[in-house]
């Protein structure tokens, strides 16, 4: 058990782990801070993506004292001031989810996506987003939603 | 659209005039209306007499907010939107004033509290819409009595009612209190809304939980968090039936971070409390590592035998028997002797899980009696039943909330994880517990879609299918003799009823495999089967794929059933959506070698729904599915934008089950762990999706499941239009689609 302080969201929390904790649990079961899912503890679903230093970047393979030197950005993070960011609002927009629980990490890859490329093409977003799983298939309004938000 | 007034007087469902409805003033002020529809066990009438214990309510407050319960389980088919969609639309409430609040599990509420069969729109249409009405009614009353005016001359409008002689109107909340005072009329004497005049049945509507979803709000039951929350794993017989005899308990106690494990015995019943070893952690990290250092020896069944390949040798062995005849028209095996050419053909697909992105788990706390439990569950009150008798506690004394839940398909109607959680709390008792299984132990402790074979025979004579036969090699659990959960075929599947010469046979093979429903249970696998071999026999017939199956389907008429229970099939509407979708997909253009379109359709749930696939295979074999588009009839569309999301992501799901989904058996246990050994659909693979709705003159049903069950077999049509190519197995990436 170590004690780890980090940046997450533009605060300093500290918390007492392990020290092989992957950031995903530090955030769901230390910080309360729920909204990045848990789905294949593997790095292969996407639900759990989170920003490190405006990285998209799998929580559930990122070891807390690896997180301990960035910035960590969450889905909790990126409505300021209860308004919410162009991706959360074309998600709305488009009434995207269906159970919705991979699209917090979806969203979380929009967003680093349009902060790298402005206007991306269909190619562009299936490059970006194919590692984010969704079980019910919303990839159809996903598209036309990024899409929507590059817009905006 | 045109919409007449029958459409909407369901006629499948009772409601009795001794429903009861009770107005009374909410603390604070305000409209309390309280329901208690009729159960199954007692009429309302007998239930209120002993004492009113409404089952649902609207309240309206003095600021004019309007909140209604959403009764049934949210799995993402969009029912926590489009059941309140149904009370608003009667009560006239304006949907900016409404808010929802998810109903907890009440035993002996009306209709099944539970998400399945695509059957909560049918099954509350009519009594949500009568529950507004009353709410409507009330407050046109209390306009009335405050104007002195006939309540005749009072219409209520978005939230308002108005009075057109003097041009008075008052807001609902400034009615409520006077509403308060007046006993409710009858649900049966109410006047529902005349369909033409609907504000919001039909429009697109946002689910009512996408802002929680978009900021990450705590709404899954993964999600929850208690005061003093302790986390829970638990490991289970990698061999179905299996049970731990001894484990490093001791050691596995000792580990940093770790509260408690213990050894839970559990039952032999499958859909219950399955035996394993919990261990308690200060979080889930630490609960799943301590897994790895758990040595457990075990009781295991034998299960040399539990082998997918063994499965398969004996139903291909199955293919020339006869196996028990379950149906048999007119003399299959003349007019097969008479034809000219025989096809036979077996066709094959595989076990499936159900993959839920939110991995099993519930928070249960036991406590002065009283467990209590927060699950995502698609049937609180399987596992209401099973926890009270599990620990001989009374119904109010196991307490169930329903949370959001991330994915059901079907997974989450059996109360295993919900058993498991409450063997937990019982043993920590006083401490909440949250139990979270890993991805692996999901993927590995399913109830699955089970694997099945047809082995089929059939013939054509002018243009027509002269004669069918199916031997449906099947699976059941070896402990029993039916076919498991999800396993059976009816004997009225299409295209029996049409076709003069047609045999069902049936064999059921034992197997070891928790098997359960899985979206569109029977049709998601019977469809592709039946809507393949229905193709081979147009090429035979060398007719347009469409076409063929307009001329089967024959003239509009309703086909009755033949058993007493199922509906009539109506193959006015099935012709409708195949026409639909073959003009929206620009069927029967001459297409390039490599590029084809495939045309399927099936009724389930009582829904009509056809499907074209326009699929493109390269010379190697490499398939793009490139558009999947479907004519759906399943009434009045309630609410546009979740019935088309919910048709997109049906054919989508039916692409990714179809294209590389599989789980094997081998030793009696699962092979497959995660998503790298079985891949779920990327949106790189994902291609357009269009859903069409003919808005039909028939009651409005649900659309969870009938788009996927045609799905694959236009793309499996689709792939033989462009390759020549017939895939008669599932997954079809086992298939070499390369031509020349």
């Amino acid at each position: 058990m170590s004690s780890y302080t980090l940046d997450i969201n533009g605060q300093k929390q500290t918390v007492d782990v392990s020290d092989d904790t992957p950031l995903l649990w530090v955030l769901r079961d230390h910080l309360g801070l729920v909204g990045t899912k848990f789905g294949c503890g593997k790095g292969l679903c996407g639900a759990c993506t989170v920003h490190l230093n405006g990285v998209a970047t799998r929580s559930c393979q990122l070891p807390v004292a690896a997180a301990a030197t960035g910035q960590i950005t969450t889905i909790e993070g990126i409505a300021k001031n209860g308004k919410l960011s162009k991706v959360q609002e074309a998600w709305v927009e488009h009434d995207v989810p269906q159970c919705g629980y991979c699209q917090s990490g979806q969203i979380m890859s929009a967003t680093a996506l349009l902060s790298a490329v402005k206007n991306p093409s269909d190619q562009d977003i299936d490059a970006a987003m194919s590692g984010n799983l969704c079980r019910c298939a919303t990839y159809t309004r996903i598209r036309e939603a990024i899409h929507t938000a590059a817009s905006k | 659209m045109t919409i007449s007034n029958q459409q909407f007087s369901i006629n499948n469902q009772k409601t009795s005039r001794r429903d009861f409805v009770k107005a009374s003033a909410l603390a604070g002020g305000g409209l309390l209306l309280s329901a208690l529809f009729p159960t199954r066990q007692a009429s309302a009438a007998t239930q209120a007499a002993t004492v009113f214990k409404p089952n649902f309510f609207i309240k309206i407050d003095t600021q004019g907010l309007i909140t209604l319960v959403s009764k049934n389980p949210e799995i993402g088919q969009g029912i926590k939107t489009s059941l309140p969609m149904i009370i608003a639309e009667d009560l006239e409430a304006p949907w900016e004033n409404v808010s929802i609040e998810q109903a907890g599990f009440v035993k002996g509420l009306p209709g099944w509290q539970g998400a399945g069969g695509s059957g909560a729109t049918p099954g509350h249409y009519m009594n949500f819409r009568k529950i507004g009405a009353v709410g409507r009614t009330m407050l046109e009353q209390a306009a009335a009595q405050k104007w002195s005016v006939n309540v005749d001359e009072c219409r209520a409008d978005q939230g308002y009612v108005k009075h057109a002689k003097s041009k008075k109107k008052l807001a609902f909340k400034d009615l409520v209190d006077i509403a308060a005072t007046l006993e409710a009329p009858s649900v049966d004497s109410v006047k529902l809304k005349d369909p033409k005049n609907f504000k919001l049945l039909g429009k697109r509507i946002g689910g009512v939980d996408n802002h929680s979803i978009v900021t990450g709000a705590p709404i899954y039951g993964i999600d929850e968090q208690h005061e003093g929350l302790l986390y829970a794993s638990y490991v289970r017989c990698p061999v179905f039936g299996g049970k731990p005899r001894t484990a490093n308990l001791d050691t596995i106690k000792q580990m940093t971070g770790v509260v408690d494990a213990f050894q839970v015995e559990g039952s032999d019943d499958i859909f219950g409390l399955v035996p394993g070893i919990a261990i308690i952690a200060q979080d889930t990290w630490t609960a799943f590592k301590a897994q790895q250092s758990l040595q457990i020896i075990w009781d295991e069944p034998a299960a040399n035998e539990e082998n997918s390949l063994l499965y398969r040798e004996k139903a291909q062995a199955l293919a020339s028997e006869p196996g028990k005849q379950r149906r048999s028209d007119g003399d299959v095996d003349t007019a097969l002797s008479n034809s000219s050419k025989v096809l036979e053909a077996s066709y094959e697909y595989p076990f499936l899980s159900h993959t839920n992105l939110e991995p099993q788990n519930t928070t249960a706390v036991y406590k002065d009696g009283v467990m209590e439990i927060w699950s995502p569950t698609q049937n609180p009150g399987d596992g209401h039943g099973r926890i009270k008798e599990m620990y001989g506690l009374e119904d109010d004394n196991v307490v169930i909330h329903m949370t959001r839940i991330g994915g059901g398909f079907g997974r989450r109607l059996v109360s295993d994880f919900m058993c498991e959680a409450a063997a937990i709390a019982h043993k920590l008792e006083g401490t909440p517990v949250k139990l979270t299984w890993t991805r692996e132990q999901d993927m590995k402790h399913d109830y699955y879609r089970a694997a099945g074979w047809h082995h089929f025979k059939g013939a054509v004579k002018d243009g027509k299918i002269s004669a069918w036969s199916d031997h449906f090699v099947t699976l059941g659990l070896n402990t029993d003799e039916k076919p498991g959960r999800g396993a059976n075929m009816g004997g009225d599947e299409f295209p029996y009823r049409f076709v003069d010469n047609a045999r069902l046979s049936q064999t059921i093979l034992p197997t070891n495999v928790p098997m359960s429903w899985w979206r569109a249970p029977g049709s998601c696998s019977i469809a592709w089967a039946i809507q393949s071999f229905i193709d081979e026999l147009a090429v035979e017939a060398k007719s347009d794929p469409l076409q063929f199956r307009l001329d089967l389907l024959g003239p509009d008429r309703p086909v009755k059933p033949s058993g007493k229970r199922g509906v009539p099939y109506d193959t006015a509407r099935m012709k409708g959506v195949l026409n639909v979708a073959a003009e929206k997909a620009g069927w029967g253009k001459k297409l390039p070698k490599g590029s084809g379109q495939g045309i399927a359709f099936h009724f389930s749930h009582r829904g009509y729904v056809a499907v074209v696939a326009s699929v493109t295979v390269d010379q190697s074999g490499s398939l793009k599915v490139d558009k999947l588009v479907a004519g759906v009839d399943v009434g009045p569309v309630i609410n546009m934008s979740g019935a088309e999301n919910q048709v997109h992501g049906s054919m989508l799901d039916a692409l990714n089950a179809a294209w590389q989904q599989e789980i094997t058996i081998e030793g009696g246990q699962v092979r497959q762990s995660n998503f790298d050994d079985n891949a779920m659909l990327r949106i790189s693979q994902s291609p357009k999706t269009e859903a069409h709705f003919i808005q039909s003159d028939n009651p409005p049903t649900g659309l969870g499941e009938p788009a996927f069950p045609p799905t694959t077999p236009a793309i499996t049509n689709a792939i033989y239009a462009a390759t020549g190519v017939r895939v008669r197995t599932l997954p079809l990436s086992k298939t070499d689609l390369s031509w020349s």
